[in-house]
């Protein structure tokens, strides 16, 4: 059979995002990939100029639906570091809670999704369903199932209860016993077992080569977690193992990341136990002097890293965000090397990737005159429909039968 | 340690557990106390500061002064993305987060909320009115 | 005449099969909800599906041989309700029989498969290709030791005619339970050959879309579906009738609810089976047929052998 190029995106069941996977077969054998990057743009670094800190701050934290916390942690970090502010202890520690418990959901989420997409749809079920424990505890504790709006510049918005605390502490055990038992499935069950290991490889040195970041690196023993390594919020106050593995295949990370759950369970723990009293929050300028500065946060998937520069008005001049699937796509072409086109879906599941996060814009050079364009809205439109018409698509035609069928 | 079928087990028991599933167009979900849904707005509280309006990250508020401290205020709900940013900004609270969350409409007009001033200011803050526009023309809308 | 055309339209003919095949479709849907701790479909759910899929638009690929397209699903369906008539079903005697129904009963049960992949092959989409070249190496697995399976009560029987086969067995009942093994290879065969978990691997659909019925919409999508769950009870009377054999002197009404629950528990085996499991890449299925259940429904076959032997002599 010769090669074939299958189109994995950019719609396809496998991805829950449009991206776009070019992949090159032999029979069922792959022998390239093909990435391309841009389906989900949305332009938030430059939404975030044109909006004072507050509201940017709301935006960030839509950058991804799943680590909404990370994005307006690490953002939030960056600003107070301008401002000079000092965030209340008690705040530091509510902080904490929350991007542990966003951790412990986004892990049991993908945990559901590779089931998924090794069709063992049972373990979506029952992984999605234990999920849930912990989306009504974010929800009672910040008010919300998914972008909490827990943080505010200076502190956070809202306190935690002795009771919540309680409640947050029976809660641990009833995922811990959870986890467990995933943990068993994962390492006895023999099907999920030859799905998982030796697919997807990634080498020590490749990893470290292609600056894999979070569990995709820490899977092929890269020691790496800015949690220990540069303690931010209450990070320095805890006790923690730095999950590794050196399976350095997708097996490998599916025991990275079940191994850091029962870490997080043991870090609320703690939190719970030492949480100091007071404010919550300091009244924070609504100007933020001139400055910059460069944030680090270990999001579930990886390192985030965030860049702010202030000019003095209450609105930022530059904010740069580097979500962590972008750092692990290159690894992804890697993984992909000697594989079987059935393993795809959990390839690119495995890195757990977030596509909207990590969507830049690019804009094209015309390599042979060196000629940049840029369309206005009003004109790509006009591109966009004469392009159709010269396809036969009459969208006047198109648009008085939908209208009489709505009328209908 | 091989075991195929490790789960076999487990999904047998749950045939003889309650479903997870909450049927829940029929049931109804309770949200918890402190859930940020559709905002409410008491006219007689406010003092037309506009706080609110300058932080509302998606601009879907706008207070207008309609009468001698009186304002009425205006939600676009197909923007609000249920921050509650403005409860926390405005200095009288008169602004304040419900568990109200079954907004998904049909007409896009139904979204725009309008919550009118009270004819006299000095009466009780009782319950605002709140109308959809094209029941109710809004005032210097 | 009158009557052949009620035995072939209605009962136990197609409209029977209709019915019946759907209300299995959904058991097994409720069952693999339920075991996922879900609530699952309400009962008519899978007529619903069926008569909004029949509503629906057909449409072929530009590019798709058109009358292939559109035959296929017809041969399939046609294929597995005529291999209905010929399995036994409340009484030890089939609607039809003659010696050497048990060959064709298996072979009319393989088309649905080829009828499959030359549907896939002939949407010309490189999804729907890629699924119907899954199909076909998945049928070179799990073909021969369902065959072998099958054939080895038929051994111990010294018949060819499943009816006969049944009558056998119906003398014997001690007999039929020497074929567990048999049993079991023919239970994954069955699931192989439904293309369901753990051997849903030519319709995969985080990987390659919808595989063969990538192109498929509408009526012809509604038939091949059918065909699928008239495949399922065709495959469980099958089992039923050749390693099930008991409860036949009840009566017509008795020997119904009799075939009725034998086929209900090979489903929800079935269904348990797609619950509990991943769903394997192509060659770890045709490593682990090959391997495991060839040599599984090789030893039945040779406990038949012997053990017929030692009886005839």
């Amino acid at each position: 059979m010769a090669n074939v190029k299958i189109p994995i995106g950019p719609q396809h069941p496998a991805l829950k995002e449009p991206e776009s996977f070019t992949i090159t077969l032999n029979g069922e054998t792959i022998i390239s990939m093909d990435v391309r990057l841009g389906y989900n743009h949305r332009g938030i670094e430059k939404a975030c100029e044109e909006r004072n800190y507050i509201q940017a701050m709301y935006l960030v934290e839509r950058v991804c639906g799943i680590c909404s916390h990370s994005h307006s942690t690490c953002f939030i970090q960056a600003v107070e570091e301008i401002a000079g502010l000092a965030v209340p202890p008690r705040a530091q520690y509510i902080r904490t809670i929350i991007a542990e418990l966003e951790r412990i959901h986004s892990h049991l989420l993908w945990l559901g999704v590779a089931g998924h997409e090794i069709g063992f749809d049972t373990l979506l079920m029952y992984a999605w369903r234990d999920r849930e424990a912990v989306m009504d505890t974010l929800a009672a504790l910040t008010g919300n199932r998914v972008n909490y709006g827990i943080n505010t510049i200076g502190g956070v918005r809202r306190d935690i209860s002795p009771e919540q605390l309680a409640g947050l502490l029976k809660t641990m055990d009833v995922l811990e016993e959870r986890t467990k038992y995933y943990i068993e499935v994962a390492s006895q069950e023999i099907t999920l077992i030859k799905r998982l290991s030796g697919v997807g490889y990634l080498a020590h040195e490749d990893a470290v080569k292609l600056g894999a970041v979070g569990p995709t690196a820490r899977a092929s023993a890269v020691d790496r977690d800015i949690r220990r390594d540069d303690p931010y919020i209450a990070y320095k106050d805890l006790d923690f193992k730095v999950i590794t593995d050196t399976h350095n295949d997708v097996y490998g990370r599916t025991l990275v990341r079940v191994g850091e759950l029962m870490q997080c369970y043991n870090m609320i723990r703690q939190l719970v136990a030492k949480i100091p009293d007071g404010p919550v929050t300091v009244k924070a300028p609504r100007k933020i002097p001139a400055g910059e500065a460069f944030s680090r946060y270990e999001a579930p998937r990886g390192e985030d890293v965030h860049y702010v520069k202030a000019n003095g008005t209450d609105k930022a001049e530059r904010v740069k965000i580097r979500a962590p699937t972008l750092a692990n796509l290159q690894s992804v072409a890697k993984m992909m090397e000697n594989n079987r086109l059935a393993d795809v879906p959990i390839i690119i599941a495995a890195i757990d990737p977030c596509f909207s996060c990590t969507d830049r814009m690019v804009r094209i050079h015309d390599a042979g005159h060196g000629r940049q364009e840029t369309l206005s809205w009003q004109a790509l439109h006009t591109y966009s429909l004469d392009w159709h018409r010269k396809q036969g698509i009459d969208f006047k035609a198109l648009n008085a039968k939908l209208s009489r069928r709505m009328k209908l | 340690m091989i075991h195929p079928g490790k789960m076999a087990r487990e999904v047998l028991t749950s045939l003889f557990r309650k479903p997870a599933t909450v049927l829940y167009p029929y049931v109804k979900v309770q949200m918890p106390d402190r859930f940020r849904g559709k905002i409410k707005f008491t006219s007689p509280l406010c003092i037309g500061c506009k706080l609110c309006m300058r932080d509302c990250p998606t601009n879907c508020i706008t207070i207008t002064k309609v009468g001698d401290k009186q304002f009425q205020a205006e939600f676009d709900l197909d923007r609000c993305i249920y921050c509650a940013q403005c409860v926390d900004t405005c200095p009288k609270k008169a602004l304040e987060a419900t568990a109200e969350y079954e907004l998904a409409q049909l007409q896009h007009d139904k979204l725009k909320v309008i919550f009118h001033a009270e004819p006299t200011p000095a009466s009780s803050p009782a319950a605002p009115a709140e109308h959809a526009p094209q029941s109710q023309p809004a005032i210097g809308a | 005449m009158a009557l052949a055309l009620f035995h072939l339209l209605i009962f136990p003919g197609f409209l029977f099969l209709f019915v019946f095949a759907l209300a299995m479709e959904f058991v097994d849907r409720k069952l693999y909800a339920r075991l996922q701790n879900r609530v699952g479909p309400p009962w008519f759910q899978p007529f619903a599906d069926f008569i909004k899929l029949s509503a629906k638009e057909d449409i072929v690929p530009e590019k798709a041989d058109a009358i292939m397209f559109r035959l296929m699903p017809v041969f399939a369906l046609a294929a597995v309700v005529t291999a209905f008539f010929y399995i036994p079903m409340w009484g030890p005697q089939a609607l039809f029989s003659f010696s050497g129904d048990l060959i064709v009963v298996i072979y009319l049960l393989t088309i649905p498969t080829l009828t499959f992949f030359l549907a896939g092959w002939h949407s010309t989409s490189l999804f729907s290709m890629i699924g119907a070249t899954r199909t076909l190496t998945q049928l070179f697995a799990y073909e021969v030791p369902l065959f072998m399976a099958i054939l080895a009560p038929a051994l111990l029987a010294n018949t060819w005619s499943l009816s006969a086969m049944t009558v056998f067995y119906d003398q014997h009942p001690a007999y039929a339970g020497l074929n567990v093994i048999g049993f079991i290879v023919a239970l994954i065969a069955l699931q192989g050959k439904l293309e369901r978990v753990p051997f849903d691997i030519p319709e995969a659909e985080t990987e390659i879309v919808g595989g063969t019925f990538t192109e498929y919409s509408g009526r012809l999508l509604a038939l091949f579906r059918l065909a699928i769950d008239i495949e399922a009870v065709v495959g469980a009377s099958l089992i039923a009738a050749v390693f099930l054999p008991f409860g036949f002197g009840l009566g017509a009404a008795g020997g119904f609810v009799i075939y009725v629950v034998k086929v209900l528990i090979i489903i929800a085996l079935l269904a348990l089976l797609r619950t509990v499991l991943a769903r394997l890449r192509i060659e770890q299925m045709v490593i682990f047929c090959w391997k495991v259940v060839a040599p599984a429904a090789l030893l039945q076959l040779l406990i038949n052998l012997i053990l017929s032997g030692v009886l005839r002599s």
